[in-house]
């Protein structure tokens, strides 16, 4: 089972939704967030061009994350999701500083803290909460080995990227352009 | 359109009156009144609890979720909600912050010196009720009951308009009229005999070609409609912007016309032009439903592309082939007639302009064009007859905006100004959830219409600039802590939603139907509140329809049948439409009888001075005008407003982003705060533009104050609808400047 996360780029507004819905669901304190969105502008005008991206850790397949942590408190969990065990992360940010999407932060109570692809609700079937809000339903979750999953169909139909994948990382998460 | 599903709303309303008016009605009260109130179960006997949001007037149902500690989490969509689909937008998930916000009005407050101070003590509820009554019953004996107004924009409005009907007046205005869409359900009606109302009856879901003019969605999260149109890019729509600006929309759409601002009309005569004279409208449909195509064609016949070239800057190659895409999707085309369209005084006739091409293309009660929308008829409890008032605002408006088919917030404003022709002015207002200092343009005149009052009552959460000019401050609770009016929306099906404290009011704060009802007690009006409970009422209404509070607090959100199955026009169904002609009007009559233009033409508007630039603001996903500015999720989000630049003019300036920079307008207005320049291809040259609502002058909201610039502050020009008085504010102009002293002698 590998989870991973394709993100719509022609359907997201870049509403935010996403981020707050993830805060709330997650606990996540104010001035803090575990995902949020990226405005890309190309052209002069009037040819211009916007791509907008709800980003947040890649679970990576190859994680300098977890590899780069001194404690294995970074670790790989059900179907490939990179977690951190709070317990066990002595806040010392090398992981911070390996991984190439800046999706870690220290969260005030002294720990990494970052997008967990939501697995509590995973477990129970439903969707990631950023997945579940999205008013443009521009997400989509699910598992990359089910041919059948929605992530695995809209891959299979749709041209998508990856980002900094010259970083070696092997990303789960994806992009449609 | 004069539909059967009307006739028989208007029947099954009638009839519910026959049966508990009368002597009926105080039986039943008293029954009620008996009847013990735990029969009603409290948020306390819920994991989750019903809402409906009221972050922005969409007003999507959704459920709050406690925590195990019984302590608010999160709020989340409800599924069976057709205004949401069970996905709720930013601002309705961010709702939690309105609860949590600790700058909240927490007591009700009196004044203690003079307005525009913050200068106000900590009172009992029974005292400022006693202080309101008093002037109130002043008021009423030294000029008459009608000098008295409501100004309300959300949903405790029933119950204070309830109260001021009861004392004798009918100036109940909401700012959502006048000062957004009014003109669009003018025009509407004027052309359809029906107007657009809300949610939109829209059918973005199946449409083939979108036009969007002036109206950014995705930006304005009207959620239906943003999710539709995320549905309708799935299925392969085309998507046309008309905008000064790169809005997110456009970086969607298939053409994007950088229309040089205030000369929409021009474009949409000229699509109207090569429309008929390419032979590319819906012949049966016109000919059909239609009254007025020959005078039409006549009239826009100048109206050429090349003409329009010269007025708006669009090519008339772009102009031909966006016609022919619409002609090529019709009827499932929607040239979408907006939201906020106040703009430039002549926005009736721009909405006009909207709603023929509609009816050229046969877009209206088509599939993928606008859609028959239903509204569920729930009977309201009959209460005792409200007194005749003898004049109300429109006596003070000298018989100008005949047309307006709604109280207006600024006509009510300026109905206040004492002035050589009025009788008597207004004395006394209340103000529920509008903070009318940001809200109404032109804030010098608001100000001066306040302190000409003898009361000022602000009715609100949050302390917005509205409040420190009050004289009694009522704290309301949010609305994750109180009951309200059901929901009742219009829709392709009718539906009605629950709102139900999820948890206790905090601090000393309650809700509108409890002040409403308390201030009867001490007016003596009593009659008019028959319900002791808001509970009780909503139990009353919702077994008219067969359903009772009991079970709305189960499913949050009903669906109802419609009435009769009328979504679209059927294949050649005679249709008698609600206008003079009973068909509908590309040559309006009702605008030919009070003097109007019954066709829309083109006239030009003053624009910017050398080194200014027209002010056109907007909305930001997260925020819903100023009303959410201090709410701690939503400004973690967006804390201040930006003023976007095209590069030219920053390299003309010396601006470099991220750089702060005031604002002066054309009338010298200096702004209060400064604001961050994003310089940016995304908009004309001869333009800037900023998110409305930001700016707040108030130093009690915390997070708010002095972030950004209040678009409202510089809008000094307001350009007034002839046909229904809405005021258009797209006519000003600004400047930099890098202090905020006035360097005038």
């Amino acid at each position: 089972m590998r989870y991973a996360m394709a993100i719509d780029t022609k359907k997201c507004v870049g509403c935010s939704d996403c981020v707050v819905a993830c805060q709330t669901e997650n606990d996540v304190p104010i001035g803090y967030c575990r995902d949020w969105v990226v405005e890309v502008m190309d052209g002069t005008y009037p040819q211009l061009e916007i791509e907008l991206r709800s980003e947040r850790c890649n679970h990576c397949e190859n994680s300098p994350c977890v590899r780069c942590c001194p404690t294995g408190a970074s670790h790989y969990s059900e179907g490939g999701i990179v977690l951190v065990t709070k317990n066990e992360c002595i806040g010392c940010s090398a992981c911070i500083t390996s991984c190439p999407y800046d999706a870690r932060f220290v969260h005030p109570e002294g720990y990494v803290d970052k997008c967990t692809f939501c697995l509590h609700r995973v477990k129970k079937g439903m969707q990631p909460a950023c997945v579940a809000v999205c008013p443009t339903k521009c997400m989509y979750f699910g598992d990359l080995d089910d041919p059948n999953s929605e992530v695995s169909k809209v891959l299979k139909k749709r041209k998508h990227k990856t980002l900094i994948p010259e970083a070696g990382t092997k990303p789960h998460l994806y992009f449609l352009i | 359109m004069k539909s059967r599903r009307q006739f028989l709303k208007i029947s099954s309303l009638s009839a519910a009156g026959l049966i508990f008016g009368g002597g009926l009605l105080e039986t039943f009260a008293d029954n009620l009144l008996k009847k013990n109130q735990s029969y009603f179960k409290g948020p306390y006997d819920f994991v989750r609890t019903p809402t409906y949001c009221e972050v922005c007037f969409w007003k999507c149902a959704g459920w709050v979720h406690k925590d195990e500690n019984g302590k608010i989490k999160k709020i989340i969509g409800n599924d069976d909600d057709p205004n949401c689909n069970g996905r709720f937008c930013p601002r309705g998930t961010g709702g939690v912050g309105m609860y949590f916000d600790k700058d909240r009005l927490q007591t009700p407050l009196i004044r203690t010196d003079e307005r525009g101070t913050q200068s106000f003590r900590e009172a009992t509820w029974d005292e400022a009720f006693d202080y309101i009554a008093a002037k109130m019953n002043k008021i009423k004996e030294e000029h008459g009951p009608e000098c008295t107004a409501l100004f309300t924009h959300g949903s405790g409005g029933k119950y204070f308009g309830n109260l001021l009907k009861g004392f004798g007046s009918n100036n109940i205005a909401a700012p959502s009229y006048a000062q957004c869409r009014g003109p669009r359900e003018v025009a509407f009606l004027a052309t359809f005999g029906q107007g657009i109302d809300s949610p939109e009856n829209t059918d973005i879901r199946d449409t083939k070609c979108l036009v969007l003019i002036g109206s950014h969605l995705g930006e304005n999260m009207h959620n239906g409609q943003v999710q539709e149109m995320s549905d309708a890019i799935d299925k392969g729509a085309t998507i046309i912007t008309v905008d000064p600006r790169f809005s997110t929309v456009a970086g969607k759409s298939k053409h994007w016309l950088p229309i040089k601002p205030s000369t929409d009309i021009a474009l949409l005569l000229s699509w109207i032009h090569v429309i008929i004279n390419e032979d590319l409208f819906d012949k049966k449909y016109v000919e059909k439903y239609t009254f007025g195509f020959d005078q039409l064609k006549d009239h826009v016949q100048a109206f050429t592309p090349e003409w329009a070239y010269g007025i708006t800057t669009i090519k008339p190659q772009q102009i031909r082939e966006t016609a022919r895409e619409m002609a090529n999707a019709a009827p499932a085309v929607i040239v979408h007639p907006g939201r906020h369209v106040t703009w430039y005084g002549d926005d009736t006739q721009r909405l006009r302009a909207v709603a023929i091409l509609n009816a050229l293309l046969g877009s209206w009660g088509r599939r993928g064009g606008f859609y028959s929308a239903e509204k569920a008829s729930v009977p309201h409890y009959h209460l005792p007859d409200f007194p005749t008032p003898n004049k109300n605002w429109r006596d003070a408006m000298g018989g100008k905006y005949k047309l307006a088919d709604l109280a207006l917030a600024s006509g009510v404003c300026e109905a206040t100004i004492p002035s050589p022709e009025m009788s008597c002015s207004i004395k006394g207002w209340i103000v529920n959830g509008t903070n009318l200092i940001n809200t109404l343009p032109d804030q010098k005149k608001t100000i001066d219409a306040i302190q000409a009052l003898d009361l000022l009552v602000v009715v609100d959460t949050m302390p917005m600039e509205i409040t420190g000019y009050a004289d009694v401050v009522l704290p309301e609770c949010t609305y994750l802590e109180r009951y309200d009016s059901l929901r009742i929306s219009q829709g392709r099906v009718p539906s009605i939603a629950l709102r139900m404290p999820a948890v206790d009011p905090l601090y000393n704060t309650k809700p509108a139907f409890w002040m409403a009802r308390e201030l009867a007690k001490k007016l003596d009006l009593l009659q008019y509140f028959p319900f002791e409970t808001i509970e009780e009422e909503i139990d009353w209404e919702l077994k008219q329809v067969g359903s009772s509070l009991e079970e709305m607090q189960r499913i949050g959100v009903k669906v109802l049948d419609r009435e009769v199955d009328d979504l679209y026009f059927g294949e050649d169904e005679e249709i008698e439409f609600n206008t003079n002609t009973g068909k509908i009007e590309l040559y309006s009559t009702a605008l030919e009888e009070e003097g109007f233009d019954p066709m829309p033409v083109f006239t030009k508007h003053p624009e910017p001075d050398s080194g200014f630039y027209r002010l056109i603001y907007g909305r930001a996903p997260m925020h819903t005008f100023s009303r959410t500015a201090n709410n701690p999720n939503l400004t973690d989000l967006m804390d201040e407003n930006t003023v976007w630049v095209n590069p030219k003019v920053a390299k003309e300036w010396d601006l470099k982003n991220d750089q702060y920079v005031y604002l002066e307008n054309q009338d010298g207005i200096i702004s209060d705060f400064k604001i961050k320049v994003r310089v940016t291809e995304r908009i004309r040259w001869d333009s800037v533009y900023m998110v409305h609502g930001f700016g707040h002058a108030d130093k009690r909201m915390t997070r708010a104050f002095g972030k950004g610039v209040s678009d409202t502050q510089m809008i000094t020009n307001v350009m007034i609808d002839p046909i229904m008085g809405g005021t258009g504010m797209r006519g000003n102009f600004v400047t930099f400047r890098f202090d905020n002293k006035n360097t005038e002698v």
